[in-house]
């Protein structure tokens, strides 16, 4: 089951990867940078089960570092996004 | 459970969502928002599920993380995106790594096991801290801390090849006939795999970065994707299978505009540079230069007369910020009736898309920015190229002489325009070590310098002519 999902998701994603322009290339990067911070949910979930003190902390910890991911990923890649602008953008500024 | 399903469902979708409004540079905010939402909502609805919205642990592991994140997404320069990317894609894989470490040290897994949980959980170990150590090295690369230039270690292909098949043996073999329990299994392959990532990336240097960020990327995705395998989390594995796919595409670009495949980067085989042909680009050294005794004036006449330029950056742009005054030139030029343009190869820069983030930062519409394949062939209608801090993605070696370790790879064909203006420090040859014939070019005026002290002596030059012109008020 999992195994199809992680196939069906690879081809769906790599479809919508070939769309997207190279002048956004850095902030596809940094974005899916944040994407893969979902790990976080199972990095919660490891820390709801885990009973011994090791695995507590090696959860937690990962817990921070995919949240390093999300937070810092979609801001950096908002704060580039903000600077791409239009001619039309221009004029209006 | 069915409602987690749906949840994830709708989360995935709206990354998808997301990843598709990346398409076009005007919705590409909207895009970035929706997937920061769902992943957001996400993470406090699977925190509410497990009763752990009041955890104050696992709240200070999220505040602290939260925390470091912003504080790097707000401080970091423009040109320092590379080794944020890779930074990040380290801390990636690192969680990655620690939640297998977590379900691999809970006593439930030294119940009877399975050999595939040995084994993906192994395998999520190795992508993992493997990410983590090439990330870190990457990263410190970039930043200047490490030493940009390749470190080449005695037998350094037959090590890497030795570590590889050696975990995956390791792997295979301790998950079919376990003498240990999980846990010390995947300890075991800790400190394999963390050397392998140093020893992988120690040996890429320049302006073989992209491929590695790029390649790290994708890691990370995977490294996710196995993750989900072992916390048996679906989102988990569709998110990091599409970030997984996104770094294998962007890899594969790289390694195409630089006609290099990832084995050879990786495990390096080495370049050749055979003395014939540097004999014969060194005899072009004896062309003199068009510039003569005024280059800069020159190229100043050149531009003034000019009715379609086009710009070529490259790092050594990046290197001197002056993204800013490419583009006030630009304007210059505009405000003269000229049509500036500027064209990207799609290895320019550190990363992919670097040169773009750059230029937007200073302010150039992206209308101006125009991919390889779209802009190439109006080179030859336009009457001055102009390369700033760029080398082997300008230099005709790639087409004319065979052999060279740029030999096939895609150039702009700047050669192509009426008259090339280049400013570079010095004429020496690029990352690849191939001499630049572009530079010795009949038509070729080479400004040596700083790219932003250049820029400015051209913009002034400009604002001289213009006022003689018309009574300029400046």
């Amino acid at each position: 089951m999992l195994v199809i999902v992680f196939l069906v998701a690879g081809l769906v994603g790599y479809w919508a990867i070939t769309k997207v322009p190279s002048l956004l290339h850095t902030p596809l990067m940094s974005g899916t940078n944040a994407i893969s911070g979902v790990t976080v949910l199972g990095a919660l979930v490891a820390a709801t089960a885990a009973v011994t003190i090791s695995s507590t902390a090696l959860a937690l910890v990962a817990v921070a570092l995919a949240m390093v991911n999300v937070v810092g990923g979609f801001l950096v890649t908002g704060r580039m996004l903000a600077m791409f602008k239009g001619k039309k953008d221009k004029g209006t500024a | 459970m069915q409602a987690t399903t749906v949840l994830y469902l709708v989360v995935a979708a709206a990354v998808l969502g997301g990843i598709r409004l990346l398409s076009s540079p005007h919705y590409a905010r909207w895009g970035n928002g929706l997937a920061a939402v769902a992943i957001l909502a996400a993470i406090v609805l699977v925190m509410a599920q497990h009763n752990l919205l009041t955890t104050s642990s696992v709240l200070t592991a999220i505040a602290v993380g939260s925390v470091g994140g912003a504080a790097l997404a707000i401080q970091v320069k423009m040109i320092q995106m590379p080794q944020l990317v890779a930074l990040l894609n380290g801390c990636g894989g690192a969680a990655s790594m620690f939640i297998a470490l977590a379900e691999a040290s809970s006593p439930l897994a030294s119940a009877v096991l399975w050999a595939a949980t040995f084994a993906v959980t192994g395998l999520a170990v190795i992508v993992g801290s493997f990410t983590l150590s090439g990330s870190l090295v990457a990263a410190g690369k970039l930043h200047g801390v490490l030493n940009e230039k390749a470190i080449i270690l005695p037998q350094h292909s037959w090590l890497t090849v030795v570590l590889m098949a050696g975990l995956a043996v390791y792997l295979v073999a301790g998950a079919l006939s376990p003498i240990t329990g999980i846990g010390t299994y995947s300890l075991i392959l800790l400190p394999f795999s963390l050397a392998l990532g140093v020893i992988v990336t120690v040996r890429i240097g320049g302006a073989d970065m992209p491929v590695v960020i790029t390649f790290l990327n994708a890691a990370s995705g995977l490294a996710a994707s196995l993750c989900g395998f072992v916390t048996e989390n679906a989102l988990l594995v569709a998110c990091g299978a599409m970030v997984g796919a996104s770094g294998v595409l962007l890899s594969h670009k790289m390694c195409r505009a630089m006609n290099r495949s990832l084995l050879t980067v990786f495990l390096g085989f080495e370049r050749q540079s055979s003395q014939g042909q540097e004999q014969e680009v060194a005899a072009l050294h004896s062309h003199g230069d068009v510039g003569g005794a005024d280059p800069v004036g020159l190229s100043v006449e050149l531009l003034r007369d000019a009715k379609d330029v086009i710009i070529v950056p490259g790092y050594g742009m990046a290197v001197s910020q002056a993204q800013f005054k490419i583009w006030e030139l630009a304007q210059a030029l505009e405000a003269r009736g000229a049509r500036v343009r500027f064209a990207i190869h799609p290895v320019a820069g550190r990363m992919p898309g670097h040169m773009n983030v750059l230029l937007a930062e200073a302010g150039v519409p992206y209308e101006k920015l125009f991919e390889m394949d779209a802009i190439n062939e109006d080179f030859k209608r336009s009457d001055v190229g102009l390369v700033v801090g760029a080398c082997d993605v300008v230099n005709p070696a790639a087409i004319n002489v065979p052999g060279t370790p740029i030999s096939g790879m895609p150039i702009l064909k700047v050669y192509d325009s009426k008259h090339i203006i280049v400013c570079k420090r010095t004429k020496s040859p690029g990352y690849s070590g191939v001499e630049n014939p572009l530079f010795y070019h009949d038509n070729a005026i080479f400004l040596a310098g700083d790219a932003t002290c250049t820029m400015l002596s051209l913009i002034d030059g400009l604002s001289i002519s213009k006022s003689d012109g018309e009574n300029g008020d400046e």
